[in-house]
């Protein structure tokens, strides 16, 4: 069975290897080659969770060792992988959500001729991410988190003609490097103080070690997850992200991507749990970022952009829990998992609306759809009311859980963490109501473009409706299915620990609040956006509104401090190598030998003479030391 | 007497380019199937070299050892150790390639300038240096070793000032001169250092009466040759600038970028991937075997200068407009990393400096001559003449980030695996080194990405719009280097197996211990 875990691995690297060097010849079958690998993934996946199932669940751990990589003197890295409760969810996950996006590319890319190439990415995106969360120690792991870096680069470019697309890419890979850096030096720190970087004697002897250190390696792993994840303040990657292709942003915010940094820190608990500080700036990163990716979710009107800001809005949330210690791991990766389900499904309804609309992007020209595509239409409306938390729907129970748990953490913190949550449960039924609305309903507000080419909305071929329904059906149960019986409480406990905490609020009144706050998000975008028409142009809005539009100045400072301080600090190093640094050196040499003079000299073509003079001399001076010693 | 395979692994192409320098000048693609052949011969013995050692073994083994000039006590001694070894092969590898890949970069110009290019003399100085680099990694006279180490200045001089890129922005005259320039340049810092190394080696003789580095390493050990301390930092410092300008090392590295500018792509890629890491090379078996304690005394000082390197040649790079320069500057912060694992004194940073020469040697070479081959096929340097090379040779664009992604380490690639080493190696006694060494990761992403995105990104130009892709020849060329960056970067373990043992036998003479971590029941 532990076999089963390096295939789960190798079916889509597979894939992506036979689709990259094969060449033109495979382009007729590349996308249901990679579609195919990406399911076998899948299936395997299945078969080791029921396989998992049948045991006890103190005995769901199955270790892989595969073969020694990095043998040196007190350093042992090894290609081991381990499968437990907490990373088989995440294979279901990014097979099952991956496969169907995989399926949904196959009509979405249909017109592409790089499709070929497409799918191999797409297969490379899988293969690193499963590799990022089946590895048994934090080296391998760094593998995979950098690989899924890559992938994100190749995709989020993969209209490189495109010079946005380009820069966009480069700038989430660098950004991600950012991060990278933080979990480079976790792993270093690790290493000086426990001697190793594998799970077991790390997460196992992590109480063995002083607080100061604990903490840094904390530190140091949120902010690797600050990178990946997409949380202030390395959130400024996400927006430009939306430059690929439409199931790329699916699968990067569902699947993939962002939700490696929850993983990092749910898996790295044992840690966390000894260093309070680290935990405490877990939250507060968790807390800005969900409303942070909220404000400028309300402020988008490309669609693309409005749901990347719900996504970090969201995975704010999965931090926040994950920063609250074994009240919230459990919670953490429920509401990853529900989000996986709904963010995709909206994710490629918005991609089935694009496809309809001659790939417009601006909400304002949208309008009624709802006539014109009514299963993207119902399909996107579930996932809707699944991510504002309607009752009963997979966000419900969740976001609901991660409010109460923020509450719990007592004292003037729970109720600043339990408050933002709150605040943002009522940001995301806003803006999300304002998606809705702006997209499905009121007049029809699209127009010819220069070319006189009017869209003509249509739905979608059934290869891309059907990943939608699936989506949507997951998006309604999901929840539901987890929290009856606690069966996912249950199932992860083992891994990463539970406690119940003293909330000052009950768990009614928790709720009570969480349905206010919804009722005054859907109340006021009705307000703003259902009862009268949307303006095409887009007004010119508060001094917030358009900071929120410029994704709250982040980029801004970016260009000013970094962009542009690098670009002198660059300039004038040249410079300063150029003549400085050159010329100080040719210069000492001048005060033994007349070098620099020489070394002007030679521009007038003595250059060939002169080397092999002084070469010459060099060999005198030898022969003439070796004659003085002999004699 | 058993066949002394060693001299026959340095003699070979030796040999190989006297009779490639002795072809008529007619027979010019016959001159560069021998030179072809006479590299690829090498690479048998090197690997039969490879196959032959015994990594749990002697320290020094296939050893030869004659008397050559008995007066003053030098012999002609070779014997290699894990380190030599695979810098011996990465040698012999990276040859055939160099010669492929130069193919056409010496046939004499149709119309034009009247210059007479060699072709046969272009093969005929690559050999010769090859066969100098392999004696230097063999010799275990120190003496033996300085000969060939200076003498290793000539035929690299005539390749840098006699052969460079076929166009130039402005006109072959003024390539001319500037490549004269940067031979010159690189001539007189290699000599500067090379004579500060000789006194130094003639001092080494006046106190230890002998040139054999084993020797001299066994009366250190035992106690029967003492050296003061005062005198034993003066050699080390001698030795050392030799080596450091070499290498290069900040200050002393702006040859490089000049030297790799002009010189053909292949050339630049001998000059970076094998003849400099004789520098490294020596500063692990020279400096840190002969004179332990100097080399505790001066860490500190290396270290903030390799450190300098890391981040200063990474900046650099990204300051750069030229594709060859930007290469270059990539190349000094990587040597920063060896240096500073090198000097960090722990079996991870010596084991991960070594593997991150092979490792560099190899990348490097990926990322150079796919860029020489997109240099040769526009004509000029500069970055800002492409953009949207993808679109139209797909195939070159894609080697060209794979070498790009290797430069910049990423995980999966053989240069991940010797960076991180040196990291961690370094880290574990100075974190504050180790932790602003980091940044060099961020720094390099920037580069390499900012300098594929310009060069093959974005609408195509016009210029490049007819832009053929990767020959058949030039695929020959990156494919393995590739192949081997892939299989390096997933098992490396043949590497350190050989290297660990001559790590752990540096680490006793310079009597190291790797710290300890601070919870040890974790292990």
């Amino acid at each position: 069975m532990e076999n089963l875990i390096a295939l789960l691995i190798a079916a889509p690297l597979l894939g992506a290897a036979v689709l990259l060097v094969g060449g033109r010849r495979l382009d007729a079958v590349g996308h249901w080659i990679g579609t195919l690998l990406s399911t076998v993934s899948f299936v395997f996946g299945l078969i080791l969770f029921v396989d998992l199932l049948g045991k006890g669940a103190e005995h769901r751990t199955l270790i892989k060792h595969l073969y020694s990589w990095v043998p040196v003197a007190g350093f042992q890295a090894d290609v081991t992988f381990r499968l437990d409760q907490l990373s088989m969810t995440f294979v279901l996950l990014i097979t099952g959500v991956g496969s169907l996006i995989h399926l949904y590319s196959v009509g979405y890319m249909e017109h592409d001729e790089r499709r070929r190439r497409f799918f191999g990415y797409l297969n490379l995106f899988l293969a690193a991410m499963l590799l990022l969360v089946l590895a048994d120690n934090y080296l391998l792991l760094y593998v995979g988190w950098e690989g899924v870096g890559l992938a994100s680069y190749l995709l989020i470019g993969f209209w490189q003609h495109k010079p946005s697309a380009a820069t966009a890419a480069k700038k989430a890979f660098l950004v991600n490097r950012v991060g990278d850096m933080g979990l480079s030096i976790a792993i270093m720190l690790m290493f000086t103080t426990f001697g190793s970087f594998a799970f077991g004697p790390v997460l196992n002897h992590a109480g063995d070690a002083s607080e100061g250190k604990l903490t840094a390696i904390g530190l140091m792993l949120l902010l690797a997850a600050c990178g990946k994840s997409a949380q202030v303040p390395l959130q400024s990657w996400l927006g430009d992200a939306m430059e690929g292709p439409t199931p790329v942003s699916a699968l990067i915010h569902a699947a993939t991507m962002v939700t490696a940094g929850v993983y990092l820190i749910v898996r790295s608990g044992a840690v966390f749990n000894a260093a309070p500080d680290a935990q405490l700036a877990v939250t507060v990163v968790g807390a800005v970022t969900l409303l942070f990716g909220a404000i400028v979710g309300c402020a988008k009107d490309d669609i693309k952009k409005a749901l990347a800001g719900s996504t970090m809005s969201q995975i704010g949330y999965m931090i926040l829990a994950a920063g609250l210690g074994p009240i919230g791991y459990v919670f953490a990766i429920m509401h990853l998992v529900t989000h996986g389900f709904f963010k995709a499904g909206l994710f490629l309804g918005a991609g089935s609306v694009m496809h309809g609309m001659n790939d417009e992007v601006d909400m304002r020209k949208y309008g009624g759809l709802r006539t014109y595509m009514p299963v993207t239409f119902i399909t996107f409306g579930l996932g809707y009311l699944a991510i504002i938390g309607f009752p009963g729907l997979s966000g419900f129970f969740s976001k609901d859980k991660i409010i109460e748990a923020a509450f719990a953490k007592g004292g003037t913190e729970g109720w600043i963490l339990g408050g933002a949550a709150l605040l943002g449960a009522a940001i995301t039924a806003f803006y999300m109501t304002r998606v809705m609305l702006m997209t499905f309903f009121g007049e029809k507000r699209w127009q010819p473009d220069e070319n006189g080419h009017e869209p003509h909305p249509h739905e979608s071929p059934r290869v891309m409706t059907i990943p939608m329904i699936l989506l949507a059906v997951g998006s309604v149960c999901a929840g539901g299915l987890f929290s009856i019986g606690d069966r996912f409480l249950h199932w992860l406990e083992p891994i990463t620990g539970h406690s119940e905490g003293n909330s000052p609020l009950s768990a009614a009144a928790v709720t009570g609040a969480t349905m206010v706050c919804l009722v005054i998000g859907v109340g006021i975008a009705w307000a703003q956006y259902g009862r009268g028409p949307v303006p095409v142009v887009a007004p010119r809005g508060s001094l917030l509104t358009r900071a929120a539009r410029r994704d709250l100045l982040q980029d801004d400072f970016n260009h000013v401090v970094l962009v542009r301080g690098g670009e002198h600090l660059t300039r004038s190093l040249v410079y300063v190598d150029h003549t400085l640094v050159d010329g100080v050196v040719n210069g000492t040499a001048a005060g033994f030998g007349g070098l620099s003079g020489r070394l002007r000299r030679i521009q007038n073509g003595f250059a060939r003479s002169y080397a092999v003079s002084m070469f010459g001399g060099a060999a005198l001076l030898v022969a003439a030391t070796l004659l003085m010693r002999a004699v | 007497m058993s066949f002394p395979l060693l001299t026959a692994t340095a003699a070979l192409p030796a040999i190989g380019a006297v009779a490639t320098a002795a072809v008529p000048a007619a027979q010019r693609t016959a001159a560069k199937w021998l030179a072809l052949l006479v590299s690829l011969a090498t690479l048998a013995l090197a690997i039969t070299v490879l196959v032959r050692f015994d990594p749990d073994g002697a320290r020094y083994q296939l050893t030869e050892s004659h008397a050559w000039i008995k007066d003053f006590g030098v012999r002609y001694d070779l014997g290699v150790d894990g380190i030599a070894v695979a810098l011996l092969a990465l040698t012999a590898l990276l040859i055939p390639f160099i010669v492929l890949a130069g193919w056409h970069d010496a046939d004499p110009l149709e119309t034009g300038s009247k210059r007479w290019r060699p072709t046969q003399g272009f093969f005929a100085l690559i050999l010769a240096v090859e066969a100098m680099v392999i004696i230097s990694f063999e010799a275990t006279d120190v003496f033996v070793f300085y000969i060939f180490f200076e003498v290793m200045l000539i035929p690299m001089y005539f390749l840098i000032g006699g052969f460079g890129d076929r166009a130039h922005e402005h006109g072959e005259k003024a390539a001319s001169t500037q490549r004269s320039y940067a031979a010159v340049k690189f001539l007189l810092y290699n000599l500067v250092g090379g004579l500060i190394m000789l006194a130094a080696v003639i001092g080494l003789y006046v106190v230890a009466g002998n040139f054999s580095l084993p020797e001299i390493v066994q009366a250190r050990a035992n106690g029967s040759l003492h050296m003061a301390t005062s005198t034993e930092r003066w050699l080390f410092l001698g030795f050392f600038f030799a080596f450091a300008v070499k290498a290069p090392l900040w200050p002393l590295h702006t040859w490089l970028p000049n030297a790799m500018q002009e010189a053909t792509a292949p050339v630049a890629v001998l000059i970076t991937a094998v003849v400099d890491k004789v520098g490294t090379f020596a500063m692990l078996r020279f400096c840190l075997q002969l004179f332990p304690e100097a080399s505790k005394w001066a860490t500190p000082a290396i270290l903030v200068l390799s450190l300098i390197s890391i981040v200063y040649g990474a900046l650099l790079a990204v300051g750069q407009r030229d594709i060859k320069r930007l290469v270059a500057y990539a190349s000094i912060s990587h040597f920063g990393f060896i240096i500073m694992g090198i000097f960090a004194m722990t079996s991870q940073g010596q084991s991960g400096a070594t593997l991150y020469m092979v490792n560099h040697g190899i990348s490097t070479a990926a990322l150079m001559l796919v860029a020489g081959f997109l240099i040769s096929r526009r004509g000029s340097r500069l970055i800002a003449d492409y953009g949207g090379v993808q679109k139209v040779a797909p195939l070159l664009a894609g080697t060209f980030l794979i070498g790009g992604l290797a430069t910049l380490s990423l995980p999966g690639l053989a240069p991940f695996v010797s960076e991180f080493l040196v990291l961690v190696g370094t880290f574990a006694r100075y974190p504050a080194i180790g932790v602003i060494a980091t940044f060099g990761i961020v720094l390099a992403a920037l580069y390499t990405l900012v300098l594929y995105q310009r060069t093959m990104t974005g609408p195509v130009k016009p210029e490049v719009s007819a832009m053929p892709d990767l020959r058949a020849r030039e695929l020959v060329v990156v494919a393995p280097l590739i192949v081997l960056l892939i299989f390096l970067g997933v098992y490396p373990k043949p590497v350190t197996d050989i290297v660990n043992p001559a790590v752990k036998q540096t680490m006793t003479d310079v009597h190291k211990t790797d710290p300890k971590p601070s919870v040890e029941a974790a292990k």
